[in-house]
C-alpha cells in the first residue's frame, strides 16, 4: 500500500478521508456548542464527560490532532506540487468560466481557517489542557466549587467584539471551503454515480448551514452575556 | 470584423518566449478559428514574416491536435467544441483575442502554440489498452454479451480524444480526466478485466511520472472538454486505482 499512499490519487484519498473525518467531527463539535443556547448544564455535563472521559481524551482527541494535522500538512504539499506542474503562467486565464470560486481557493480559505483554529486553540485548547493536564485540575468546577465552569468560560469569551467578529469571518471561510470541500471529499473516495448524486444538496446544506449556527452561536453568548 | 490578436511566440523549447500583437482585417463570421488563423498566416508570409506555428490535422472535432487556449479558456469560449470547429460569429469585431499554447510542465511548447503532448501516449503505452490473439481465430465481439448501459457508459469515455484541454483548464496541470476516461472505456467492459489490476496502476504510475498536477475536483476540466467527459471517469479510476492497489 506505500505506492497508493505516494501516488497522486493515494493522497487525493487520504486528503479526502481526514476531510470526511474532520466533517463529521464538526457536527459533533456543532452538536455540543448549541446545547449551550438551549440548556447550559447540559452543556456543561457533556462538556465535562468529553474533556475527563479517557476514551475521548486519549484515543479520539490524538486522531483527531493527526487528522487536523495531516490535513493541513498535505493541504500545503499538494499545493505546492501542484503549482510546481505549470511553471510558466498563462498571459490570461478565464478559471471563473469553467469552476468556483470556492473551488479555485482551497489553499486560501484553508489558509485562513488554519490561522483561525490556531487562535481557537489559543483561546480554548490551550487553556483546557493547562488547567487539566498541568495544573490537575479534572475537576470541571468553578473557582468557587459551585457548579461547573464550562459554561461560564464559554461566554465569557465571546465578550469582546473583536473576537466575536473575527469567529464570524473564519467561520465565512470554513463554510467557503466547505462548500467545494465536502462534495470533493465523496468524489475523491470514488463515491461519483447515480446514487450519491443527491449528496449534492445535502453536502451544500451542511456548508451553509453548519458554519451558520456556530456564528449563531458566538452571536447569542456576545449579546446575552 | 477587424481584431486584434494576442499571441504567444515562442522560436523553440529553449525560447523564453513572449506576447506578440496582430491586427486581422476582413475577417467572416462564418470562419472557422483556425481559418482566421489562416488568414493572419498568410498576411504574415505576403510580409515576410514568420507564420505563427499552431497544431491542426482533421479540423473537424476528431484528431484532438488543435491545442489553442483562447481568451483564457482551451478552445475558446464555446462549449463542446474543439478550435477548429469554434466559429468567429462567438467574437465581435473589434475584439481583442489573446490566443496561447496549453500550458503544463507535462506540456513544454515546441514552437508558437504547438506543444508536446506525448506524455499522453507514453500514459496509453502504460497500460491503455487490452490484449488480443489477432491470429485470426479472434472471437467475434458480439458474442460476448455486455449490458447497454455500461456499453454506452463505456462509449462516453471512449470519445476522448486525447486533446489535452483537461490538463490546460486544470488549476493544477492534472490529466486525471484523460486518464479516468482511458481507465473507464476497459473498466466498464469484460474485454478490459483481465488486465485492470495493471492497466490502473501502470498508467497512473506513468501520469505521476510525467509530472502532471494533482485533481482538486474543480470541474473545469469537465467544462472545457470538447467531448464532455464526465467527472465519474475520475471518480471510476479512483476506485479501481484502490481496488488494484488492495487486490495486489
Amino acid at each position: 500500500m506505500s505506492g497508493f499512499l505516494n501516488s497522486s490519487i493515494g493522497r487525493k484519498f487520504t486528503m479526502a478521508l481526514s476531510a470526511l473525518f474532520l466533517m463529521l467531527f464538526i457536527l459533533q463539535h456543532f452538536a455540543i456548542n448549541i446545547l449551550s443556547v438551549f440548556s447550559p448544564d447540559s452543556f456543561n455535563e457533556i462538556s465535562h464527560f468529553m474533556g475527563t472521559n479517557p476514551l475521548v481524551q486519549f484515543a479520539l482527541q490524538p486522531v483527531l490532532l493527526f487528522g487536523v494535522i495531516y490535513h493541513f500538512v498535505m493541504g500545503f504539499i499538494l499545493e505546492i506540487k501542484n503549482r510546481n506542474a505549470r511553471t510558466v503562467k498563462y498571459y490570461k486565464n478565464n478559471g471563473a468560466a469553467n469552476s468556483t470560486w470556492m473551488s479555485r481557493n482551497m489553499i486560501w480559505s484553508g489558509g485562513f481557517i488554519l490561522v483561525f483554529l490556531v487562535i481557537h486553540f489559543i483561546d480554548f485548547w490551550f487553556p483546557e489542557i493547562n488547567t487539566k493536564f498541568i495544573q490537575g485540575d479534572m475537576s470541571g468546577l468553578l473557582a468557587d466549587g459551585e457548579g461547573y465552569r464550562y459554561y461560564e468560560e464559554l461566554t465569557h469569551k465571546f465578550v469582546p467584539v473583536w473576537r466575536v467578529a473575527l469567529y464570524c469571518v473564519g467561520f465565512v471561510f470554513l463554510s467557503l471551503h466547505l462548500l467545494h470541500g465536502f462534495n470533493s471529499a465523496f468524489q475523491s473516495v470514488g463515491a461519483n454515480n447515480k446514487y450519491i448524486k443527491g449528496l449534492k444538496g445535502f453536502g451544500k446544506a451542511y456548508a451553509i448551514l453548519i458554519p451558520l449556527g456556530f456564528i449563531f452561536i458566538a452571536l447569542f453568548h456576545h449579546f446575552n452575556h | 470584423m477587424n481584431l486584434t490578436l494576442k499571441i504567444w511566440r515562442q522560436q523553440g523549447p529553449q525560447d523564453k518566449g513572449k506576447m506578440v500583437d496582430y491586427k486581422v482585417s476582413d475577417i467572416s463570421e462564418h470562419m472557422s478559428f483556425l481559418e482566421m488563423m489562416d488568414v493572419l498566416n498568410e498576411q504574415l508570409i505576403n510580409k515576410g514574416d514568420e507564420p505563427v506555428a499552431f497544431d491542426h490535422d482533421c479540423r473537424e472535432g476528431i484528431c484532438g491536435m488543435c491545442s489553442m487556449y483562447i481568451n483564457g479558456e482551451a478552445h475558446g469560449p464555446d462549449r463542446g467544441v474543439t478550435t477548429c470547429q469554434l466559429h468567429m460569429r462567438m467574437f465581435k469585431d473589434g475584439d481583442t483575442i489573446t490566443i496561447e499554447p496549453f500550458r503544463a510542465k507535462a506540456f513544454p511548447v515546441i514552437k508558437d502554440l504547438v506543444v508536446d503532448r506525448s506524455s499522453f501516449d507514453r500514459i496509453q503505452h502504460a497500460g491503455g489498452f487490452i490484449s488480443v490473439n489477432t491470429s485470426g481465430n479472434t472471437q467475434d465481439a458480439n458474442a460476448i454479451l455486455i449490458d447497454k448501459h455500461d456499453a454506452d457508459t463505456a462509449m462516453d469515455a471512449a470519445t476522448c480524444i486525447g486533446c489535452g484541454a483537461c490538463v490546460a483548464s486544470c488549476k493544477n496541470s492534472s490529466a486525471m480526466l484523460f486518464v479516468g476516461a482511458k481507465v473507464s472505456q476497459y473498466a466498464l467492459l469484460p474485454q478490459g478485466q483481465v488486465e485492470a489490476v495493471d492497466r490502473v496502476k501502470n498508467m497512473v504510475a506513468q501520469m505521476d511520472l510525467e509530472g502532471f498536477g494533482n485533481c482538486t475536483n474543480t470541474g473545469a476540466c469537465e467544462v472545457e472538454c470538447p467531448k464532455g467527459i464526465s467527472l465519474e471517469n475520475i471518480a471510476r479510476m479512483n476506485r479501481e486505482f484502490l481496488s488494484a492497489n488492495i487486490k495486489s
